[in-house]
């Protein structure tokens, strides 16, 4: 019998246990993925996938000490029925906690299930052997709801997918989008008040020929913990289009892996991250084109007025994946002497015949910019909000999606940009 | 109008002197050119007039109807009337045309205590302009100049100045990349805007210009300094004999 010395679990690591053991019934499968949140402990800066989010480390100012975990556990933890509005007027809302309540249209079916996260392998290579966004997700017992669209269904409103926005809110969804049918997802990230995370785990199957938009729209309060993964296929001669939207959360981590499935797809990835003070946002993409002549695009641009934001992206491209057009950018505007930003783009190639790409900057407005909406009249603090906008409503504009999404969205932007100025 | 009474100005990151006491007045109503060989300050009295503080003025004073404007910023400067036609506009992605136009009128109006426009008395002037200096619709639909051929965003210079309305208009090369078709059209938007109340400083290194946009009066810019003022005739003698002549005589 061999016996492996456990390292001593950090106060914030046996809290985070607790708080999951706390979380819900007991059966075989969490109890594993709780097991192994037990022994593996919180990912930190010497694994490489969270090199600049240390997690461990991070938990720890927000778990540690006794009282702390006692006062979480205390409280209940209350699937609250708080009305959120839906994003765009007519949409399918889908409650992750109870899928089956949901009224699907027509070519949708929505569906409970039992499954957990599978989080026994990472997609992200560079992470432990074992997922750690699934792992927390799994050992919170989080069921995963199915939601399946016909093949050749167009959905013309949008689904929005919404979890729990008390206490503890774990959620996981399994979507699978038929040949040739269209649709809209948007996850509806908010609420907060748990020094705990939730977690969102999302698996995408994008059939062959079918068209995908998938916003996520994060905006939990500043005091809140949030760990997402989104995970996607994209079938033949299929286009995925993808928004992230970071306007909250004390200490976030969203990842999005994305692999073709199919030739001829296309993934269009675009992203903003608005940071204020003391926040602590992290987005972590890898896109594998395993198959030939597939695109991506990949943009995210980032305003901080403070607080520490991350972007690593990844983009790996196998032997067989000939003429695969990639190309990846992470633009940062640094509004105040608060905020850092750290960019980590990484190509990986093995086939011959390729164009890909990545780009970073960071920095302040451009001089010349402001100077010539001034030299018009308009004063500096409305010269650079208007500049401010620009840079970041561009990634709106770029998805070319429905006006009253893109509205809907650029609003939030706005509302940010208003707030914080 | 404008007075500009020995002038010293340097690069403020570097601090080399651009401009070493240059002494211009231009008079209400008045077209004064200002013409000299490349790097004599010409680009650089017109972002100083305009308020860029990549300069920075070190002795002498700019009066504009009489009070000094060396204290107020871009857009203060421009609120109270002083306009820069830039030899270079910059495009400015993701900043819609016509939301920068609306702003900028706006913001103008505001700052002299004036009621905002209302969209439909908004789109009204920008149509009427825009037709005048054969900008199309299309155009206008694009974000700020992005795309635009140089051509294209000379004209839409002329339009801002046009919607603007401002006293003061400084023109920065405005000929430079246009071919003649361009050029008139450019001309002939300007000469529309001529009046009594509104003075232009227009900046050239040729001729060619003046015989669309006639001044009444020429002054050489040579190594930061006025070396001669004259009628326009000053201009065609320029165009024959070149700027050694005069560079010689100042000498």
């Amino acid at each position: 019998m061999s016996v492996t010395e456990l390292r001593p679990r950090t106060p914030a690591e046996t809290a985070l246990v607790q708080l999951a053991e706390a979380a819900g019934t007991d059966e075989d499968a969490r109890r594993a993925a709780i097991e192994a949140l037990r022994r593996e402990g919180l990912p930190h800066r010497r694994v490489e996938a969270w090199h600049y989010t240390d997690l461990r480390g991070l938990m720890g100012r927000r778990l540690g000490g006794d009282h702390l975990i006692e006062a979480v556990a205390a409280r209940e933890f209350p699937q609250t029925e708080t009305v959120l509005a839906p994003l765009v007027p007519g949409s399918t809302v889908v409650d992750l906690d109870a899928p089956e309540r949901a009224s699907a249209p027509d070519g949708v079916t929505i569906a409970a299930t039992d499954a957990l996260a599978d989080w026994h392998e990472s997609p992200n290579h560079l992470d432990r052997p074992v997922d750690t966004v699934r792992l927390v997700n799994a050992a919170f017992g989080a069921r995963a709801a199915t939601i399946a669209v016909a093949d050749r269904a167009e959905v013309a409103a949008p689904i929005e997918l919404r979890s729990g926005i008390g206490l503890q809110s774990h959620a996981a969804v399994k979507v699978d989008v038929g040949n040739g049918a269209k649709a809209v997802f948007i996850e509806r990230v908010e609420g907060g008040g748990s020094p705990a995370p939730s977690s969102l785990v999302s698996h995408l199957a994008i059939g062959d020929g079918a068209e995908v938009l998938w916003v996520v729209d994060q905006a939990k309060d500043l005091d809140a913990a949030h760990l997402g993964q989104l995970n996607v296929s994209v079938g033949a001669n299929a286009t995925f289009k993808l928004f992230v939207l970071n306007a909250g959360g004390g200490l976030v981590r969203q990842e999005v892996h994305a692999v073709t499935a199919g030739e001829g797809s296309e993934i269009i990835m675009r992203g903003v991250n608005l940071l204020q003070k003391d926040q602590h946002v992290d987005v972590t993409t890898t896109l594998r084109h395993t198959h030939p002549n597939t695109t991506a695009t990949e943009t995210f641009r980032n305003v901080l007025m403070g607080g520490h934001g991350v972007f690593q992206g990844m983009i790996k491209v196998a032997r067989e994946a000939q003429k695969t057009d990639a190309k990846m950018a992470c633009n940062t505007l640094l509004l105040s002497e608060d905020g850092d930003f750290s960019a980590k783009p990484e190509l990986e190639i093995f086939a011959d015949d390729v164009q890909c790409g990545h780009g970073a900057t960071a920095g302040e407005i451009n001089g010349e910019h402001l100077f010539y909406l001034m030299s018009r009249g308009i004063p500096a603090p409305q010269a650079k909000a208007l500049l401010v906008k620009a840079f970041v409503d561009e990634m709106v504009e770029e998805l070319e999606i429905d006006e009253a999404l893109g509205e809907a969205l650029t609003a939030k932007i706005d509302a940010w940009l208003d707030a914080s100025h | 109008m404008l007075e500009i009474k020995n002038l010293h100005a340097r690069v403020t990151e570097e601090g080399t002197e651009i401009l070493k006491g240059v002494d211009l007045t231009v008079k209400d109503g008045e077209v004064a050119a200002i013409m000299g060989p490349n790097g004599s300050g010409k680009s650089t009295l017109s972002y100083i007039l305009a308020g860029r503080d990549d300069y920075e003025v070190t002795e002498g004073d700019i009066l504009y109807n009489g009070e000094s404007i060396l204290e107020m910023d871009p857009a203060e400067r421009a609120a109270s009337g002083v306009f820069l036609a830039f030899q270079y506009p910059l495009e400015i992605p993701g900043v819609a045309t016509m939301t920068f136009l609306k702003t900028a009128m706006n913001a103008q109006r505001k700052a002299r205590g004036e009621a905002e426009l209302m969209t439909p008395d908004f789109m009204r002037r920008v149509k009427a302009a825009a037709a005048e200096l054969k900008i199309d619709a299309q155009m206008l639909k694009r974000p700020l100049n992005v795309g635009f051929s140089g051509g294209e965003k000379k004209r839409a210079e002329i339009l801002q100045m046009a919607l603007l309305e401002p006293k003061l208009c400084v023109m920065d090369e405005t000929d430079s990349g246009l071919d003649i078709d361009a050029l008139k059209i450019v001309a002939d938007g300007v000469n529309a805007l001529r009046s009594a109340e509104r003075s232009f400083l227009v900046i050239t290194h040729y001729q060619r210009l003046l015989d669309y946009i006639v001044p009444d009066t020429v002054h050489v810019l040579y190594k930061g300094r006025i070396i001669k003022s004259g009628t326009k005739d000053l201009a065609l003698q320029l165009e024959n004999e070149g700027y050694g002549q005069i560079i010689g005589e100042a000498a």
